[in-house]
């Protein structure tokens, strides 16, 4: 039992040290260095390196802490020298071999001064592994906390972190409101200052310790003795209050912000049309973006003010450029869609590679300019007020959206979401219970592709401009990753996964180069922790989870295993 | 006139010739079973007549009608209703879905009626009607296989192995039903392996072998024939 615990301790510390020994030499520890948390005190690139060592010590040990704090501390520490160890190595032999330098050209002078505190290669790795063995340490002594104080303490922690690491938003929304020598006050150029992270941490340390201590049951109890008029009175409330937080947010946030959920909608909008298809009907299509295309250089070609377009108004490009995406997707989905599965998802990325060989060829060049684009798109106007400002772009976007919601779960609840549902359980059988295949996925298809339409009208005027290389094969693959996680076939989930997987990377625009690293990263830890999606929808969440929740239905408790002797 | 007629029909897989030349007949309010070996066709024949798969010689008429003017898709509101081999239950559907499903070709109000006698019928899928289908047992999925089938209200009700993995005391259960469904007026065409237990409730039965019709004749006449108990029956 005593060795289990040591082998386990080590073996986690060993490969947390990995872990991070890879972010050292990918460079992610050095860029991450130059973004400030908290101004003067931690940067990115120190949560980056010590972080892991903190959580390696947490689940290194459990929660026999309380009993043996002394074993556990020691456990602790020897975690925490395990992290230190593969990154001493790499001290090591940086500084034995500079030349490493040329093979590995992440793992610069600047990286090793990160790493050894600038203290010289000795006494930098002497610290270095005191200070991963303190973490540890202190990792292994948050058994020891009650949990009613352990979870507020990890959850005001995460609260700072999370405050820190986008600070651009409290920032743009204070400096709408404060004097900038206010402002200033707390906000560095890049993360907040000391006194704004104690002030957060206290408040949202006060706030999780009262919902801890005012009564979690009590509450739990309410909840489930809540009568059906309260709670349509409650989601009334809740309507009012989201629609005006809806109505205001643009001049809450600021312009810079308002940009980023602007970019967010697009996707949603994108990734909404791409939930009828992959989360509804099941087929999946990875040359989506084929359809954003479309719609963005129809509206492109019809509203152009430069010699290439026609110098329409938007309000005419939009049902124009919404029906030849919805005409491409019938077209390609008429030959396409006997396919099934793989074969499926082969051709339809053919699909969106020829549209986007077209549109940079040079037979198409006189008509839709080829590499150098469409530029002077006309903006929107309504009612007399044109929509330039992201603010503006903001609400017709949300418009679409809306909409895009409302079809969706029309369409779900309706005589069409089941006959999906049945042919993406097994087409045959769906034959034979009278569902016409073809002409459901066609539907399917064509909504899809509409909705894809519409959001690349959107675009186009948004941008003022479009090039061939917004629309490569990086979008379909991005709008499929934000349905796989936010939940396939779940609308919250939908809007949330753009948020997750469009947002984030917008607000920490200066990782760009890590982007695609930590998508990678974020699908596998997905796939293992929480395959159903962020916020699944109910029928996935059944289907994932069938067999417990059937145990609680019938009221089955699970046999206790008898022991053996 | 027969309300099921098979005449000389022949079917391809690629240059497979899985079907050379079968004729049979099923007559209103019949159980005819066709039974034969692995790979003798039964299942071809079964897909022939729901459209599945076009016949290159001969023609399948249903209720005077040839079929082959027919999508799959439509042959459920046209009156032909088929429980697929290996039952084929939307297992990530309820119990009362699948039974939905069945009927989703119907505009009629008289849907939610039908569930309850297919509950009658299997008392056993109204205790399970909000379970998911696909944990339920082989023998449980099978009678929502067929309930669900009967809920297109059928004038012929097509079969395919029914038996097939289920324990013994469940296969009594599924034949008695089919019974019971024959009896409420509905005509069974019945594809099995397992001879002695069709033989049992059929009217009549066909033998195929290797995509020919070998025998045919009354059910009882069948049990007697010494061919079918030495290679069907295992009666030496």
């Amino acid at each position: 039992m005593q060795t289990q615990q040591w082998r386990k301790a080590i073996r986690i510390g060993l490969l947390t040290g990995v872990v991070v020994l890879l972010t050292c030499m990918v460079g992610m520890v050095e860029t991450f260095n130059a973004r400030d948390l908290i101004v003067g005190v931690l940067t990115l690139g120190q949560v980056l390196l010590f972080a892991p060592a903190l959580y390696a010590g947490y689940l290194a040990t459990g929660n026999d802490a309380t009993r043996k704090p002394v074993s556990a501390l020691l456990r602790g520490i020897v975690t925490g020298l395990c992290v230190a160890l593969p990154v001493i190595g790499l001290i090591v032999v940086a500084t034995v071999w500079p030349d490493i330098r040329k093979y590995f050209v992440n793992i610069s002078p600047a990286l090793l001064k990160i790493l050894t505190f600038d203290q010289g290669a000795v006494t930098g790795s002497l610290m270095l592994a005191a200070v991963m063995a303190g973490m540890a340490a202190l990792g292994a002594l948050l058994h020891v906390i009650p949990l009613r104080f352990r979870r507020p303490l990890i959850i005001s922690l995460a609260v700072t972190f999370g405050f820190s690491l986008f600070s651009d938003i409290p920032l743009n929304i204070a400096n709408q409101f404060l004097e900038r020598t206010v402002v200033r006050n707390y906000f560095g150029t890049k993360g907040i200052t000391p006194i704004a992270a104690i002030i957060v941490f206290t408040l949202s340390l006060v706030v999780a310790l009262y919902w801890e201590f005012s009564g979690r049951e009590a509450r739990v109890h309410r909840q489930a003795t809540i009568t059906p008029a309260q709670r349509s009175r409650n989601r009334t409330i809740v309507t009012v209050i989201s629609a005006v937080v809806l109505l205001l947010l643009p001049w809450i946030i600021g312009q810079y912000i308002s940009n980023v959920v602007d970019q967010v909608l697009t996707f949603a909008l994108m990734a909404l049309g791409l939930n009828i298809v992959v989360g509804f009907a099941g087929l999946l299509d990875l040359g989506y973006v084929a359809f954003f295309a479309i719609g963005a250089y129809v509206t492109a070609l019809m509203t152009s003010s430069g010699n290439l377009g026609m110098g329409q108004s938007f309000w005419v490009a939009v049902p124009v450029a919404v029906a030849a995406s919805t005409l491409a997707g019938i077209i390609l989905g008429v030959p396409v869609l006997r396919l099934r599965g793989d074969y499926l998802a082969i051709v339809t990325l053919g699909f969106g590679e020829i549209i986007r060989v077209l549109v940079v060829s040079d037979l198409l060049k006189p008509y839709i300019g080829g590499a150098q684009g469409i530029t002077q798109v006309e903006r929107p106007s309504i009612f007399g007020y044109d929509i330039i400002s992201p603010q503006a772009f903001y609400y017709l976007l949300l418009a679409g959206v809306l909409l895009a919601l409302y079809i969706s779960s029309r369409l779900r609840d309706g005589r069409a979401g089941r006959r999906w549902m049945a042919l993406r359980e097994d087409e045959d059988v769906a034959e034979a219970m009278g569902i016409h295949l073809v002409n459901s996925k066609l539907m399917a298809f064509a909504i899809g592709a509409a909705l894809a339409g519409l959001a690349g009208a959107i675009f186009a005027s948004r941008i003022a401009s479009v090039f061939p290389n917004s629309f490569n094969l990086l979008i379909s693959i991005n709008v499929l990753a934000i349905i796989i996680v936010g939940g396939l076939g779940s609308l919250p989930g939908v809007i949330l996964g753009a948020f997750v997987l469009v947002g984030l990377p917008e607000l920490l625009r200066e990782f760009e180069e890590y982007r695609l690293l930590m998508y990678g990263v974020l699908l596998i830890v997905m796939m293992l922790v929480r395959p159903e999606g962020l916020w699944p929808s109910a029928v996935r969440r059944r289907e994932l989870h069938a067999e417990g929740e059937i145990a609680e239905h019938e009221g089955i408790q699970p046999e206790p295993v008898q022991p053996l002797m | 006139m027969s309300i099921l007629e098979l005449d000389n029909v022949h079917a391809y897989y690629g240059k497979i010739h899985a079907l050379k030349g079968v004729s049979l007949r099923v007559e209103q309010g019949e159980i005819v079973t066709l039974i034969g070996g692995n790979g003798a066709g039964k299942t071809t024949t079964l897909r022939t007549i729901c459209a599945l798969m076009r016949p290159t010689v001969g023609s399948v008429i249903f209720e005077g009608e040839d079929l082959s003017r027919y999508k799959p898709s439509a042959l459920a509101s046209r009156g032909i209703a088929m429980v697929p081999e290996g039952r084929g239950v939307f297992a990530k559907m309820t119990v009362l879905e699948n039974l939905e499903m069945g009927a989703f070709h119907r505009k009629d109000k008289e849907i939610d009626a039908d569930i309850e006698r297919i509950y009658d019928l299997f008392p056993r899928l109204r205790e399970r009607r909000t379970q998911l289908a696909g944990t339920m047992s082989g023998g449980e999925q099978q009678m929502l296989a067929m309930g669900r089938a009967m809920m297109s209200r059928p004038h012929l009700l097509l079969l395919d192995e029914p038996s097939m993995g289920l324990a013994p005391v469940l296969v009594e259960a599924i034949f008695s039903t089919i019974v019971d469904i024959n009896k409420q007026g509905t005509t069974v065409l019945l594809v099995e392996q397992n001879a002695l237990m069709s033989l049992e409730i059929a009217n009549r039965g066909y033998v195929l072998q290797t995509g020919e019709i070998v025998l045919s004749d009354d059910a009882r006449a069948l049990k007697q024939n010494e061919m079918i108990q030495k290679v069907y029956l295992g009666i030496e």
